[in-house]
């Protein structure tokens, strides 16, 4: 947390909502999530699939997929609002502002084009250069996500790189025109678990170079531990909890990251038997009154079943559970086994 | 790469044999020959000596292998109707459908590829919805029908453009071209409607299907992030990807047109080989027929030739497939 002299932050995200117009109603997927982003820290942002986080990412660099849309809420970048902007002015700021790596290095890049095509396409976008300025750019890029013999492999074309090698060249492509943010959606769940490590050490030493921020999109708590500086674990289109990474894995406020460290299998203990939360991730249809987890809570309380709680100041970060409030979770309702 | 243009052009003179073949058994067999060219009371002994002279008497291997050396020096002998050489006929009448089939692929071309963009980048605007329905007019309508239609609309009741032939047409060495004079393109443009409407909606269509499919991908989501215009977007990004089924579909669309120009140069009394096929069939003129099925079948292997050529051009990963690395682009 170096990076944190200046005490702006860089992106802010106050009271998001994210929703899906559909025949049988609005669905809320992202409901009333804030979090910040300090300059060069990386945001970790963990949970299930469906929990939000993906949308969250879309909804800041404001490429939602209709019929998905902004619902309320406001986004800052720098000070200044860009969830309301034009098309056109959105589009200056992706890949100048903020950067985006996606899932799968195989489908991201355009199969026709030679990477360094796309390299100097995306750097002249942005940059007032030559196309030989813009050439030798791609080329030191390239070099500096550790693409050996950079100069030939300039002009290759995707097809002719293996899974990590283009992960690699995405990255390059993220950063060619220097972004202060990279919102990271999964960039290493498509590739091979050897080449996972190198990638996303390879995406920390680069933000920490340039002074990148990073929004860290991930369900791998390992990969969390080891990059980010803080996290935030979602919950059904809620952010449960957000906190320093080492607070949170070492004493999880909320009883949902509770669940989530438990079952993350760990060296040092072995042959203990992993715990597991009971139940799953309610649909969105069907989010239950009261706490969205409520209903696979070991902790519950008379309170937790009526009244959805906000983040709550909880030990070095924020949780949204009632356990950190003065007036607690009321009368414990226990868990019946029975309603699977 | 050379091995796999050696490769296909040796598959298309395979293809263009069997053509041949079927030509032979057209020219040989439906019917005697010599029936057709001379009087019913002609004697037997003539008769006998006009198939030694044509070499109608030989084994029918020899007599193939003589038809597919003739044919490859362009000689399809004398028309039964004309007493014509077949190949001057032919080369006649093959620059009035070759113009007109070259201006309605372009018709088709230059108006369904756009038409497709748009309606694939807008699909819910009002105006893509009124493209897809006139485009199932122009699919399902027979082409005599919208000929006919265009003919009564614009020659009958507006008088602004002719209904019949090439009008005027200027000769440069053997080939005759409408481009040269006003009244020649004039002509053009009804029958290139007619030829070329239903490739248009075909390809629209295609197209459409295919920018759906394609705006859909992860690159093009990545390209939006890297903050790149539309256009570069639209037209550099997701329309170069759909450019391989569009040109399968394209090319062989080309050599349907001028297969096909027949109706269309039936209805506009368009002088081309079409017509002259149309004519040869209601007189058995077998050897223009023979010609005719030659000349098409070269026409759709070349062409074919061009369209792989074409996706080697347009994607690098076949490139490499075949010719192993691919180089520098």
């Amino acid at each position: 947390m170096a990076a944190r002299s200046s005490n702006a932050p860089l992106l802010e995200v106050r009271n998001l909502r994210v929703e899906f117009p559909t025949r049988r109603g609005t669905l809320l997927a992202v409901d009333d999530v804030s979090f910040d982003i300090a300059p060069g820290e990386v945001l970790g942002v963990v949970g299930e699939s469906g929990a939000g986080k993906s949308l969250t990412g879309n909804a800041i660099i404001g490429l939602l997929e209709p019929p998905g849309r902004i619902a309320s809420g406001e986004i800052r970048l720098e000070g200044r609002r860009i969830d309301n902007l034009p098309y056109e002015e959105m589009r200056k700021i992706r890949g100048a502002r903020i950067g985006a790596i996606f899932q799968d290095p195989l489908t991201s890049l355009n199969p026709l084009y030679s990477v360094g095509r796309q390299l100097v396409e995306t750097i002249q976008t942005h940059r007032p250069m030559s196309a030989a300025e813009a050439g030798k750019r791609a080329i030191d890029l390239l070099k500096e996500v550790g693409i050996p013999g950079a100069e030939q492999r300039i002009d290759h074309y995707p097809h002719q790189f293996s899974g990590g090698m283009r992960q690699r060249v995405v990255i390059a492509l993220a950063l060619c025109a220097g972004p202060r943010l990279i919102v990271a959606d999964e960039p290493t769940t498509a590739l091979d678990v050897s080449i996972q490590a190198q990638i996303i050490s390879l995406l920390k030493r680069l933000c920490r170079d340039h002074g990148t921020a990073v929004m860290l999109v991930t369900h791998d708590m390992g990969v969390i531990a080891e990059t980010a500086d803080r996290v935030a674990v979602m919950y059904a289109g809620r952010v449960a909890e957000i906190g320093p990474v080492h607070n949170v894995i070492k004493h999880a406020n909320h009883p949902y990251t509770r669940g989530l460290m438990g079952s993350i299998p760990s060296l040092g203990h072995r042959a203990e038997r992993l715990t597991q939360i009971d139940g799953s991730m309610p649909r969105l249809t069907e989010i239950p009154k009261g706490c969205a987890f409520n209903p696979r809570c070991t902790e519950r309380g008379q309170r937790c079943m009526v009244e959805r709680p906000d983040l709550i100041p909880a030990g070095l970060g924020w949780a949204a559970c009632w356990l950190h409030d003065a007036k607690g979770v009321g009368a414990a309702v226990p868990k019946e086994l029975a309603d699977a | 790469m050379l091995a796999f243009i050696l490769r296909r052009l040796a598959q298309s003179v395979a293809v263009l044999l069997t053509v041949g073949l079927v030509s032979f058994f057209l020219f040989r067999y439906v019917g005697d020959p010599i029936n057709a060219m001379v009087g019913q009371d002609t004697p037997a002994v003539e008769r006998e000596a006009l198939r030694q002279k044509l070499g109608l008497n030989e084994p029918a291997p020899l007599q193939f292998i003589h038809f597919i050396a003739n044919a490859a020096q362009g000689k399809f002998g004398l028309s039964y109707r004309t007493s014509e050489p077949v190949s001057r006929m032919i080369l006649e009448r093959l620059p009035a459908t070759l113009e007109l089939s070259f201006c309605a692929a372009m018709f088709a071309l230059l108006v369904g590829v756009p038409m497709g963009v748009y309606t694939g980048l807008y699909p819910r605007h009002w105006s893509s919805r009124a493209f897809q329905a006139v485009s199932l007019i122009g699919v399902s309508l027979p082409t005599f029908l919208i000929g006919i239609l265009l003919i009564l609309f614009f020659s009958v009741i507006l008088h602004w453009l002719p209904s019949f032939g090439r009008g005027e047409t200027v000769t440069i060495g053997w080939w005759t071209t409408n481009f040269l004079r006003w009244k020649g393109i004039e002509a053009l443009i009804l029958p290139s409607i007619t030829l070329g409407l239903f490739q248009l909606t075909l390809l629209m269509r295609l197209v459409r299907s295919e920018m759906l499919e394609v705006m859909r991908t992860d690159y093009i989501k990545f390209a939006r992030a890297r903050g790149l215009s539309n256009r570069a977007i639209n037209f550099g990004h997701a329309l170069k990807n759909t450019l391989v089924p569009v040109i399968t579909v394209a090319g062989l669309q080309l050599g349907s047109l001028i297969a096909f120009a027949l109706v269309t140069e039936t209805v506009f009394a368009w002088p081309g080989v079409g017509q002259l096929f149309i004519q040869s069939v209601q007189f058995a003129d077998i050897p223009v027929m023979a010609a005719y099925l030659m000349l098409i079948g070269l026409f759709f292997v070349i062409i074919n030739l061009a369209v792989d050529l074409l996706y080697f051009a347009v994607d690098p990963r076949l490139r490499s497939q075949v010719g192993g690395r691919a180089g520098a682009h």
